[in-house]
């Protein structure tokens, strides 16, 4: 029957298991985000530096390669290492926070703008699953430029070099990408989101995402050169990350301490637990602003 | 059948202020309505039967259960029409109630289908696939109408319904509500302060004021007592012996100024045999009214009652 002929009737078949039902936001916003072709192009572009980095990892392994370029010697410039991975991880982790600050802002302030949060939430489903299928874009998005590249680049690498003995050596690598890519991924979502929750307006919680890592690593910069102290670089989410990350991948801090954006200026490392607890402070702030925001109903007091 | 909702001492504070205050009630109608003047907490009772506000004492059972412990279930049974405004920007009237459907736990395929039929059946069919964002205001009321419904809800809040429609979006509004209580499978909770509104819709009536329960009415009892009195004007204020025929019938009468009259009709007897009685009494009967205890007269006295309480 024609669908315009049916009359309404009440609904007794199937339903779909509630813990997978918040995949259902992404879904929909995949779907809207086809739609934008300059998200499309940025997020293809996305990928160069790691095709670059696969590139390159051939060629290192490939000696009629180098010959027919002419470069033997270029296989000891350049070596497959934490440097290597490290570099990886912070440019695609740049790449990461442009995404996050194009996509982000429109997750929840259209939501609040149109007071659709009634709406989601008077279903069987909750205020975390909405926050998590929100998130969840996010990360599948930074997922994909982030820790995936990364850990293929690795398998490649180590199926270059023809064993497992390389692999075994170099788990604190795969380790590092795979978790420092999370901490990044997390703090992102977290903060893109608690912004759209706030700032209703797009280009202003996009611009914000930016400000909340250069005015307040600025502002931490200022904080030091007045107290002569070094804890100001606390409001540098990107530098105690670059520290974290230094831990994650098991790197030498004197030597490599994060990578282009992430880096920690040299002398003035703040304790490692530091590093973890002020992002820690900064997801539970974040968390705590998408509590208060994230209601089905507004309570005015 | 057992009762809708229960209302068990129900409480909600928003910091020293009480919203809802105690309130016991067993509703158990098909469709109640929800009365009261603005600020008297309707929509605080809605959002609390939803779990948007959580009780600070008490508690509410819907279809039997708890909203304190159970509030995922109730949600279940439950579609929700929002007072103000509420879509999702940039979506299509039937892109947006698929994804409500789904979000309620509909396959995908069935989402969709049952989309397009709400879509039908609130009367938006031709402008399904248009931006929300490009709707009328009627036709918004309309879209949040068949999210509600869309996947068969057991229990429908509808809050304000009829807000800011013109008077034919209006009818069509108060017709399909009609519809759906009169279809039988579905509750329905109107939050209203038009009376008429709720009046049209409604076999039960809570009316708050000040968080309190100000007066709780069946509509159809009363209606229905409201058949039994009448009040007469006769020609003339000779009216020989028609008063004491019809109390020979078993009415209660009694007589106002310029031939008035009035009359409580004793169960079994009709209008009819009223006239009968007239015509043998030679008295011609000018003006017949139901006396009207509206909802109106109702919710008068409930405001008037100084605490808030009848």
């Amino acid at each position: 029957m024609a669908v315009y002929k049916k009359t309404y009737r009440p609904y007794d078949g199937e339903l779909t298991a509630s813990p997978s039902r918040f995949l259902v936001i992404p879904r929909y916003a995949f779907e809207d985000m086809r739609k934008s072709r300059f998200l499309t192009i940025f997020y293809i572009a996305s990928f160069i530096y790691p095709l670059i980095c696969a590139l390159i990892i051939y060629v290192q392994h490939n000696a009629s390669a180098l010959g027919l370029l002419g470069a033997q010697s270029a296989r000891n410039l350049i070596s497959i290492n934490s440097t290597f991975f490290l570099n990886l991880l912070g440019w695609q982790s740049m790449l990461a926070l442009f995404m996050a600050a194009f996509v982000g802002p429109g997750q929840v302030s259209p939501d609040l703008a149109n007071n659709a949060l009634s709406l989601y939430l008077a279903r069987p489903f909750s205020r975390a699953e909405y926050v998590i299928g929100k998130m969840w874009i996010l990360i599948v998005l930074m997922s994909l430029m982030t820790w995936v590249p990364g850990l293929l680049l690795f398998l490649l690498q180590a199926y270059l070099e023809e064993g497992w003995t390389w692999m075994h050596d170099n788990t604190g690598l795969a380790i590092g990408l795979f978790f420092g890519s999370w901490v990044w991924i997390l703090i992102l979502a977290l903060l893109a989101l608690a912004l759209s929750a706030w700032v209703k307006w797009k280009p202003a919680a996009g611009a914000l995402m930016f400000g909340v890592f250069f005015v307040a690593a600025g502002f931490g910069v200022a904080i030091n050169g007045v107290q002569r102290t070094k804890w100001g670089h606390l409001l540098n989410i990107s530098a105690l990350i670059g520290s974290v990350w230094v831990q994650l991948f098991g790197a030498d801090p004197a030597v490599n301490n994060g990578g282009v954006f992430f880096r920690m200026p040299q002398g003035q490392e703040l304790p490692l637990w530091c590093c973890w607890a002020a992002l820690a402070c900064f997801c539970g702030m974040c968390l705590y602003m998408l509590h208060r925001k994230i209601r089905g109903a507004e309570v005015i007091r | 059948m057992g009762p809708v909702i229960e209302l068990d001492g129900l409480e909600v504070r928003f910091g020293n202020r009480t919203i809802l205050n105690q309130l016991k009630a067993s509703l158990t109608g098909r469709s109640i309505g929800l009365l009261g003047p603005n600020g008297a907490g309707k929509s605080t009772l809605i959002n609390t039967l939803l779990g948007f506000h959580k009780p600070s004492s008490g508690t509410a059972r819907i279809l039997g259960l708890d909203i304190r412990t159970h509030a995922r279930d109730v949600r279940s049974l439950i579609g929700y029409m929002p007072e103000n405004d509420a879509f999702i920007a940039g979506m299509s009237g039937v892109r947006f109630v698929r994804m409500m459907a789904e979000l309620a736990g509909l396959p995908k395929e069935h989402a969709l289908e049952r989309a397009h039929e709400a879509f039908f059946y609130v009367g938006l069919g031709e402008v399904r696939y248009r931006a929300l964002g490009t709707y009328s205001l009627g036709m918004k009321q309309a879209a949040k109408l068949a999210q509600a419904i869309a996947h068969g809800p057991k229990l429908l809040f509808l809050d304000e319904p009829t807000n800011g429609l013109d008077p034919p979006a209006r009818l069509r509004m108060i017709q399909l509500i009609q519809e759906i209580r009169d279809r039988g499978d579905q509750h329905l909770i109107l939050s209203s302060h038009l009376l008429r509104d709720v009046e049209e819709c409604c076999d039960e009536v809570l009316i708050l004021k000040d968080g309190n329960i100000a007066a709780f009415c069946n509509l159809e009892e009363e209606r229905r007592a409201n058949k039994r009195f009448l009040e007469v004007e006769t020609r003339g204020e000779v009216n020989g012996n028609f008063l004491a025929a019809m109390e020979g019938l078993g009415c209660e009468a009694a007589t106002g100024a310029q031939g008035r009259i009035k009359l409580v009709l004793p169960d079994g007897l009709e209008v009819r045999q009223l006239y009968e009685v007239a015509a043998q009494q030679n008295v011609q009967i000018r003006r017949l009214n139901h006396k009207r205890d509206s909802l109106e007269d109702i919710f008068l006295k409930a405001m008037e009652a100084a605490d808030g309480r009848l």
